[in-house]
């Protein structure tokens, strides 16, 4: 094996809260190596890589870059020893431009003042150099989110960098883009980088990746060669079982629509046409997916699905009544269920309790009331059930759920959503960031109800390996249209998906007729 | 109502228009210098409320320092007071973590209270220092041959030192913010704190740097306001501008050059109040409520504007690209 350039000795790390990030992680990256780290979320990958970038300090631990003790007290620390990252959320300026973007930090200066000229030049050089295509004068508020992430790695290596840290880079992006990003990362490697890889998606980790160090529950559950492992094998040590990737389920029995949406047109504050006359139904009983780049109109048509975005032109229907001009409220009384795309932000009140979360949405209805006030009793008894019921981890009913870990959370708000008795159960990136147990559940959940109980579910997804498995019917959205539309989605592959997603084909009304 | 129309007739008669728009510049100068330092802070992602404070304790500042070596002496002292005051707040809040906008209240509220109790210290007197510190003003320039522009030259070219240095610190903001290191890593800073430090830029070194060029130019504004709007301390005598140049670089979004021509507005609305106290005879009190109205309303109208078009936009009405 190459020589190793970097080695996290028995690296420790307690949160003030007692929580344990990282207990005793050793782990080295050879030269010239692309290295994955993986591990469900909250095993403590990007605490381990936050310290290894001196953005968090660890109790116990050293760190040896070639072979030679170094101290990482801030990001600049890191960075002066060759050590880049790439963070999961994009740590870039919209409104500033590529080379400044890149040369932030390092400015290039002429007469003491900011060079932006030498700025656009070095970002060109190194760009063209790994084959990036981008432009280094445009303005990274106009730029795709792959392109966005290429500016990121050149912000690492304009600095220097020799070992590349990057976190999740693939959760963003298209199958395609996936590939180039691929292709970018091995001749990264052939000039002499190191690679961090940091992913919850085990077929890429087979395929680019030499060796792999799992973590789980913040300790180290070895590294190995990727060649030694399958897919199976590498999840069995990620979580200690084996996860089917597969949901059974049989066909649909689709019945009457519930929610009909009708040439749905919505502008942005910047005059784009976001949703640009979307049309189609979802009927009883059926799990319709919808996939797309994310930007293309998914939030917004789950902003005024639930009520909290309106539009200008078309009307939706939900069970029969239009929801033009309702508020979120009374959507949820005509039948909505909302799992939000961010959940801290709409799916919970992070510092109220488990129980309050779980019963916002209906402590006011007559079994939860006496007279005036809260019928206590009542409802700590609906909430107990549902924590066992929903398997939530946590000290009881009263924690805030901030406490909790993402999938926890998660569960607090399926735990509500799934039992509101609505009939329309909107899922906008569900089991985004969590982990693998509890994204089964859901999963599984949204398609027992749907057999079980006719719900008709929407199920808007980033990860394409989920609304494949999970939906029925698969429309794909590109520009706030849809593009593309299938019949069975687990019959579509991703490659089809992906050039309908990126705009290579487009379908016709025509041939989408009846599938909308 | 009778009363009302022979107050205005007699005032628009008897206005010196010449003079008027000579006042307006001519108050307007804390105005731009307290937006500017408005702007600085607002572009490293702070609001500085403590603006008011700041002034008032640079007000103070130049008048005592004057009396230990004469009028530039007093601006040194002005600049050094506003730097210092500055520093306590970003020692206070960045350092020490406090909350930005209780430490600004807190900060004003102190100055307002402190500077008279220094004064009192130093001169005995509660309310000014007219009667017992000697008075200085920071001389007023005429430029060679514009001021002989009819109207123009008396307006423009014949103003308090610091008036053109307000001018200047206009363009000097904007090319501090656009053209420089600095400037690029405080605007950095300011949109996404956490991406700047990501690259190694410490945020607490901007802030104190941003505070630091905002207190100096409070200092100025301070200055101006005890050695040339008029030549003594008065108890609270910034009286609000503080927040008016605030309001000024918020109409503007932070940006140098609106929030300069945003103040030179409220420079007019304070020059209406302060010729028409003299001119007519409208309760004064009412008259000192001008500039203050005229924030509230050119806030409102200036959001309503935004608001506006934005849901031109979003219902499609407007004509936009694709």
């Amino acid at each position: 094996m190459a020589d190793e350039v970097l080695r996290m000795q028995d690296i420790t790390k307690i949160y003030p809260n007692g929580f344990v990030a990282n207990k005793d992680i050793t782990f080295g990256v050879g030269e010239k190596e692309i290295h994955a780290l993986v591990g469900e979320n909250g095993a403590g990958k990007t605490t381990l890589m936050k310290i290894l970038f001196g953005m968090e300090s660890c109790q116990e631990g050293k760190i040896f870059i070639n072979g030679k003790e170094e101290k990482m007290q801030n990001p600049l620390d890191a960075i002066a020893k060759g050590v880049g990252m790439v963070h999961q959320h994009f740590m870039l300026l919209p409104s500033l431009s590529v080379a400044e973007n890149v040369t932030l930090g390092v400015e290039p200066m002429k007469h003491g003042l900011f060079d932006f000229e030498a700025a656009v030049k070095q970002t060109q050089e190194i760009a063209d150099k790994y084959n990036f295509n981008v432009d280094a004068r445009r303005k990274v508020a106009d730029l795709s989110v792959g392109q966005m992430q290429k500016v990121e790695i050149l912000k690492a290596l304009i600095k220097g960098a020799k070992i590349l840290i990057l976190d999740e880079p693939t959760a963003v992006l298209t199958p395609q883009e996936t590939e180039e990003l691929f292709e970018q990362l091995m001749k990264l490697r052939d000039n002499g980088h190191s690679v961090i890889f940091i992913s919850h998606k085990l077929e890429e980790v087979m395929r680019i990746c030499s060796r792999v160090t799992i973590l789980r529950h913040g300790r180290c559950m070895g590294t190995h060669d990727t060649k030694d492992l399958t897919e199976a094998s590498l999840s069995k040590l990620m979580v200690g079982r084996d996860v089917v990737l597969k949901i059974e389920k049989e066909d649909p029995t689709a019945g009457k629509p519930i929610v009909e949406i009708k040439d749905v047109v919505k502008i942005n504050a910047y005059g784009k046409r976001v949703l640009d006359g979307l049309s189609f139904t979802i009927r009883e009983g059926e799990v319709v997916g919808i996939a797309g780049v994310e930007g293309n109109g998914q939030t917004e048509l789950s902003d005024v699905l639930c009520g909290m975005g309106g539009f200008a032109t078309g009307d939706v229907l939900l069970n029969s009544g239009s929801i033009k001009g309702k508020s979120v409220r009374d959507i949820r009384e005509m039948g909505l269920a909302y799992i939000a795309e961010d959940r801290m932000v709409h799916g919970v009140a992070a510092d109220l309790s488990i129980k309050t979360n779980i019963v916002a949405d209906r402590f006011d209805k007559k079994e939860f009331r006496h007279g005036l006030f809260m019928n206590s009793k009542k409802i700590d008894e609906v909430v107990d059930g549902y924590i066992k019921e929903f398997e939530i981890a946590c000290d009881g009913r009263n924690q805030p759920v901030r406490m909790l870990s993402g999938g926890n959370i998660q569960k607090v708000v399926v735990a509500r959503e799934f039992t509101s008795g609505a009939n329309f159960i909107l899922a906008n990136q569900p089991t985004r960031g969590i982990d693998v147990g509890t994204a089964e559940m859901i999963r599984k959940t949204i398609v027992r109800k749907s057999r079980t109980e006719g719900t008709a579910t929407l199920l808007i997804s980033a990860d394409l390996n989920e609304v494949l498995e999970c939906s029925d019917r698969l429309l794909v959205m590109r520009k706030g249209k849809v593009v593309g539309a299938f019949p069975k989605a687990n019959e579509v592959s991703e490659e089809t998906l992906g050039e309908y997603m990126l705009g290579v084909k487009e379908m016709t009304l025509e041939e989408m007729e009846g599938l909308l | 109502m009778c009363f009302f129309k022979k107050a205005m007739r007699t005032a628009i008669m008897n206005i010196n228009w010449i003079e008027f728009f000579a006042t307006a510049v001519r108050l307007a100068t804390p105005l731009v210098f307290a937006a500017l330092a408005a702007a600085i802070n607002s572009k490293a992602g702070m609001f500085n409320m403590g603006i008011e404070g700041m002034m008032l304790c640079s007000a103070l500042g130049a008048v005592i320092f004057a009396q230990m070596g004469g009028v530039w002496v007093g601006l040194l002292g002005a600049v050094l007071v506003g730097l210092l005051s500055g520093m306590i707040i970003s020692f206070a809040s960045l350092t020490g973590k406090t909350d930005l906008y209780l430490t600004c209240i807190a900060f004003n509220l102190a100055a307002t209270g402190g500077t008279v109790f220094i004064m009192y210290l130093l001169t005995g007197e509660k309310s000014t220092t007219s009667g017992a510190m000697r008075a200085y003003e920071i001389p007023q320039v005429s430029i060679p041959f514009l001021k002989d522009i009819p109207f123009i030259g008396r307006v423009l070219f014949q103003q308090s030192l610091l008036t053109y240095l307000a001018a200047f610190a206009v363009f000097a903001v904007w090319f501090l913010l656009k053209k420089t290191r600095i400037g690029l890593r405080l605007r950095s800073v300011g949109e996404n704190p956490k991406a700047a430090e990501s690259v190694g830029i410490s945020v607490t070194k901007i802030g104190y740097i941003a505070f630091a060029i905002s207190g100096i130019l409070c200092g100025f504004a301070g200055a101006f306001m005890s050695m040339s709007w008029v030549t003594f301390f008065m108890k609270n005598m910034v009286n609000g501008r503080g927040y008016i140049g605030l309001s000024a670089m918020n109409m503007a979004s932070a940006n140098p050059v609106g929030a300069a021509l945003a103040s030179l507005f409220f420079g007019f609305s304070d020059a209406a109040a302060t010729t028409l106290k003299t001119q007519s005879k409208f309760p004064t009190e009412f008259l000192e409520m001008i500039p203050y109205v005229a924030t509230i309303l050119s806030i409102v109208v200036i959001n309503l504007i935004r608001i506006v078009k934005l849901r031109r936009v979003e219902k499609g009405s407007a004509v936009t690209a694709k």
